[in-house]
């Protein structure tokens, strides 16, 4: 239902994805977004050669030391429940968990949370589909939520993130990690944790691979040059 | 018709017509003059006449529907006798059969010359009124017939269009009564039990739109009916736009056995079909295509055709039937049942029937104009191309293609089914008893 | 998908599947404390409806309301349309107003149709006439997907006044794009004279095919049916075509009731089938809200 829309065209876009901008379900997961740039037809002129700025080791360690700061930070993880955003927040928000256990023995409570019917650019894009959400069974109710998200980028999807929690509760505070922060924000949101800051240009676009997603790990910068 | 001949005393003046293919055969030339036929081919020369270029068009002789509604008195919002006449003409008619049923209805001697006077006021064609079967269309006692056809309008054909006479016993008297004065009977044949709310033909399309089925048994089992009854009795019969594959069948049996039984077929009965209702370029459910007979199936419109070429089915008759705008744009059970014909009745029979190869241009003559000439008994209609025939003419132009544009009819109502439908051939000329009513396609 | 949804004809099985995957994740939605969603502000969805039906406006009213719509209840009865405006009048006046969506449910077949003709907006059709009722149909199959997992490859057998149900022409539809293999049972008189064209299996024999059902849909039977011989009375129709207890326990064992309401107990069904726990019918009320939310959101969410 979804017509594909070139997230280098998309003026609100905040966090750049993979091939398609719809979230596909789990399961449903289109081709295109599994395959890497790179096999693209050499004749599609507007991307180059994609640069590899993190790879599948780099993000795990990445991940392996955010989970250290949230354990830091919040004093051993004890209330803490992690959301990631969909689609590619939600593993990110379980590897979370797993690593945080594996340091400290903790089970952090985990689930995802579907901002599509919170943005503000709804009306921009056909009607997406939706991801899921789906909150631990502890709720979110007076605990330390730690939203989870592949790219920071404008902040918009963090901001519908928020007024969707405030919907499902009210959580003792709300903290953000990302795996990369491209900067050029455009509300006042900063993240707590960030496994890369990442210098981009407004016109590039940072593609987050996961193995749970597309079949393998990788953060992928494209240059797009303007038609 | 001598009430019409009366009408056409005016002056005419003198036209020679030049290479016109006479019934679609070889170029000849014309010469019309007193309101006859003067001279066919080396013999039709005039030094004083006006020329008629008709190179390359058709002469047929002028065409006669059995079956128009011209809607005045009563709904002059959606024709009157004025602007039906004038789309009759400019669609190459020289004669019409006006309906029964306006508003009062046609069913007194006094409406019937009132709308025949209004015809010979009009002057594009002659009106010959039909009267009702029975007295309001009401179905339960008979019209005054004989006055009708003893009036200055002399009806011949009687029919209550529109609706049926259902009433076995009453058809029957009416058969046999109108024998008199050699009138007949025009049934429109639909059994009213079956077709109780009825919209669209039974079949596929309606069981999917969810519309109530107008079963072709309806239609059939009227016509059964009253092809036995017309043979008991000994009368005529005639059947209005039949429909249906199963009412050739009937047709062509009661014939068969040499009864004196006349059906007509529509312009649209012959090119259209129920599923234009579900999928066509003006959306599904669009009431343009709601029209009484409901448009059939293919294979209905194949066996019309079928039957027209070879005679089961006598002719074609328009059922013109103008609607205004508010009773066609609305959801389709709130709608008006009808359309529009007289401008367009030639181009779709050369679709249907001649660019088929299935009739010839004599034949389109024997089936839009003698025929059902003979059928109404109009007398000064429906003759040969011939010296000293009356000069009821019209020239045909076969080989071009027109985009239908109802906002260009001369009929006061719009709601054509061939709406921005490319259509072959155009009436270029006709003539009224030697006077032009339409040239180079204008009206007169 | 399609700008209207008049006809599930007009979906596609990934439109389908979109619309009862969205409905999936929607669901939570009405058993949190705050049932409403920021969504739809600012869109105004019309609710036209010409023909009484309380059940099915405050169902896509409910809908609208929990996306943040604006709503407007059009009904016929004391507004202008029963001094004789008409549905094209009504139309323009509705334009006029900047409606983004009608919700229109009209005695006539088609009139949905016609009104996609003179109005911008989105037209979700609520049930026309004897046509098509497709939100219905969705929010059945939502209610067998969430009962038995899957739709595909499942047995649905539709009892009852076939020829006048637009519940059943949709499902049909619906049910064979999604892969379920529909049987209609009922009377001869009740089915439309062309169903052998239809994508689905006929039988007049409802204790035949009970036992091959995952799935029984009872129709709504209308008593002035009776009156018009389509049969003799409806203690025959109960006997032969209703749903008992006795019929019930013919059915395999995990096998779905559905009745798409309102119900006239002891005639299609007994009333102690439509209480029993393999009866869906209040939860397809509950999903009815659900999937009208996210047709609702799919059609006006996006960009127009």
């Amino acid at each position: 239902m979804a017509a594909a829309v070139s997230p280098a065209h998309d003026p609100a876009g905040d966090r750049d994805r993979s091939g398609s901008p719809d979230p596909a379900p789990k399961g449903r997961a289109k081709a295109d977004s599994a395959s890497p740039p790179a096999s693209r037809p050499a004749s599609e002129p507007a991307a180059q050669p994609p640069r590899a700025v993190l790879e599948g080791p780099d993000i795990n360690r990445a991940l392996m030391r955010i989970a250290h700061e949230i354990l830091e930070r919040t004093k051993g993880a004890e209330d803490v429940v992690l959301l990631g955003i969909p689609t590619r927040g939600a593993p990110l928000a379980a590897r979370l968990a797993r690593y945080i256990e594996q340091f400290e023995g903790a089970k952090v409570p985990h689930g995802s949370l579907d901002v599509t019917m919170y943005r503000d650019d709804l009306r921009l894009r056909p009607a997406r589909a939706l991801g899921a959400t789906r909150l631990p069974s502890c709720g979110i109710d007076d605990r330390l939520v730690v939203l989870v998200d592949d790219v920071l980028f404008s902040g918009r999807t963090v901001r519908a993130a928020l007024d969707a929690l405030s919907d499902l509760g009210r959580p003792r505070a709300v903290q953000l990690a990302a795996l990369v922060d491209r900067g050029h924000r455009e509300l006042p949101i900063r993240a707590d944790y960030v496994g890369k800051n990442l210098p981009t240009a407004k016109s590039e676009t940072v593609k987050v691979y996961l193995e749970e997603v597309d079949g393998r790990d990788a953060v992928v910068l494209i240059k797009r040059e303007r038609a | 018709m001598s009430g019409g001949a009366k009408g056409g005393t005016e002056v005419s003046g003198e036209y020679l017509i030049k290479g016109a293919r006479l019934l679609g055969g070889e170029p000849a030339d014309l010469l019309v003059r007193d309101g006859v036929i003067a001279a066919v081919g080396p013999e039709a020369a005039s030094a004083t006449a006006q020329v008629v270029d008709a190179d390359g068009l058709i002469a047929l002789p002028g065409l006669v529907d059995l079956h128009t509604h011209l809607r005045e008195p009563g709904r002059e919002d959606a024709e009157t006798v004025e602007s039906g006449t004038a789309a009759a003409a400019l669609g190459g008619f020289t004669a019409v059969h006006a309906m029964a049923n306006t508003s009062p209805v046609a069913d007194t001697a006094g409406v019937v010359e009132q709308v025949w006077r209004l015809g010979r006021e009009a002057g594009h064609c002659d009106v010959q009124p039909v009267g009702a079967v029975t007295a309001g269309l009401q179905g339960e006692r008979l019209a005054e017939l004989g006055a009708m056809a003893d009036s200055a309008a002399r009806v011949r054909v009687f029919s209550d269009d529109g609706k049926c006479v259902s009433d076995a016993m009453l058809m029957r008297r009416a058969l046999e009564y109108v024998k008199a004065f050699d009138g007949v009977i025009a049934q429109h044949a639909q059994e009213p039990r079956l077709t109780e709310g009825a919209q669209m033909n039974e079949g596929e399309v309606s069981g999917r739109l969810g519309l109530v089925g107008w079963p072709a048994v309806a239609e059939e089992a009227i016509i059964a009916r009253d092809c036995l009854l017309a043979a008991h009795v000994g009368s005529r019969l005639h059947v209005c736009h039949v429909s249906t594959a199963g009412s050739v069948e009937i047709l062509r049996w009661a014939k068969s056995k040499g009864w004196n039984v006349t059906a007509e077929v529509t312009p649209h009965h012959l090119l259209l079909t129920d599923e234009l209702v579900e999928h066509s370029p003006v959306g599904a459910y669009n009431p343009i295509y709601k029209v009484n007979p409901p448009l059939r199936t293919r294979e209905d419109v194949e066996a019309l055709r079928q039957a027209l070429a070879d005679g089961t089915i006598d002719c074609v008759a328009t059922d013109h039937a103008p609607h205004p705008v508010e009773d066609k744009e609305t959801e389709w059970d709130a709608a008006a049942m009808g359309m529009i014909g007289l401008e367009t009745a030639l181009s779709v029979v050369q679709r249907a029937m001649v660019d088929t190869g299935l009739l010839d241009w004599a034949g389109v003559a024997d089936r839009m104009s003698f025929r059902p000439a003979r059928i109404g008994r109009l007398d000064g209609h429906g003759r040969p191309l011939r010296p000293g025939e009356p000069a009821n003419l019209t020239l045909y132009d076969p080989s071009v293609s027109r985009l239908v544009e109802p906002s260009g009819f001369a009929s006061r109502s719009r709601n054509t089914p061939y709406i921005g439908m490319a259509l072959p051939g155009r009436v270029v000329a006709t003539f009224l008893r030697g006077r032009p009513t339409v040239l180079e396609g204008k009206l007169q | 998908m399609n700008r209207h949804l008049i006809s599930a004809a007009d979906l596609t099985k990934d439109d389908a599947l979109l619309i009862l995957d969205t409905a999936e994740e929607l669901a939570a939605v009405s058993e949190r404390s705050v049932k409403k969603l920021p969504t739809l502000r600012g869109r105004t969805v019309v609710n036209l409806f010409f023909e009484d039906s309380t059940r099915t406006r405050i169902s896509f009213e409910a809908a609208a309301k929990r996306l943040s719509a604006d709503v407007i209840n059009f009904s016929a009865r004391g507004s202008s349309v029963s001094k004789g405006e008409s549905l094209k009048d009504t139309a323009l006046t509705l334009e006029a107003m900047g409606a983004d969506a009608v919700v229109i449910r009209h005695r006539a077949s088609g009139a949905p149709h016609r009104l996609a003709h003179w109005v911008r907006g989105s037209v979700l059709n609520a049930g026309d006439g004897t046509h098509e009722h497709p939100t219905q149909a969705l929010l059945d199959a939502f209610t067998m997907r969430r009962r038995l997992g899957g739709i595909e490859g499942r047995r649905v057998t539709i009892v009852g006044d076939v020829l006048h149900s637009r519940v059943a022409r949709s499902n049909v539809l619906l049910l064979n794009t999604l892969g379920a293999e529909v049987t209609l049972v009922a009377p001869p008189t009740l089915l439309p004279v062309a169903v052998h064209t239809w994508p689905c299996q006929v039988s007049y024999d409802l204790d035949a095919v009970l036992p091959k059902s995952d799935v029984v849909m009872m129709l709504r039977v209308q008593r002035e049916r009776m009156n018009a011989a389509y049969f003799p009375s409806t203690r025959e129709y109960s006997r032969r075509y209703g749903l008992d207890a006795d019929r019930l326990a013919r059915l395999p064992e995990d096998a779905l009731v559905m009745h798409p309401g309102p119900m006239n107990r002891g005639v299609e069904i007994a009333a102690e089938v439509a209480d029993s726990p393999r009866s869906t019918v209040v939860e397809q009320v509950t999903n009815g809200v659900t999937i009208r939310m996210a047709v609702l959101y799919l059609l006006l969410g996006g960009a127009v």
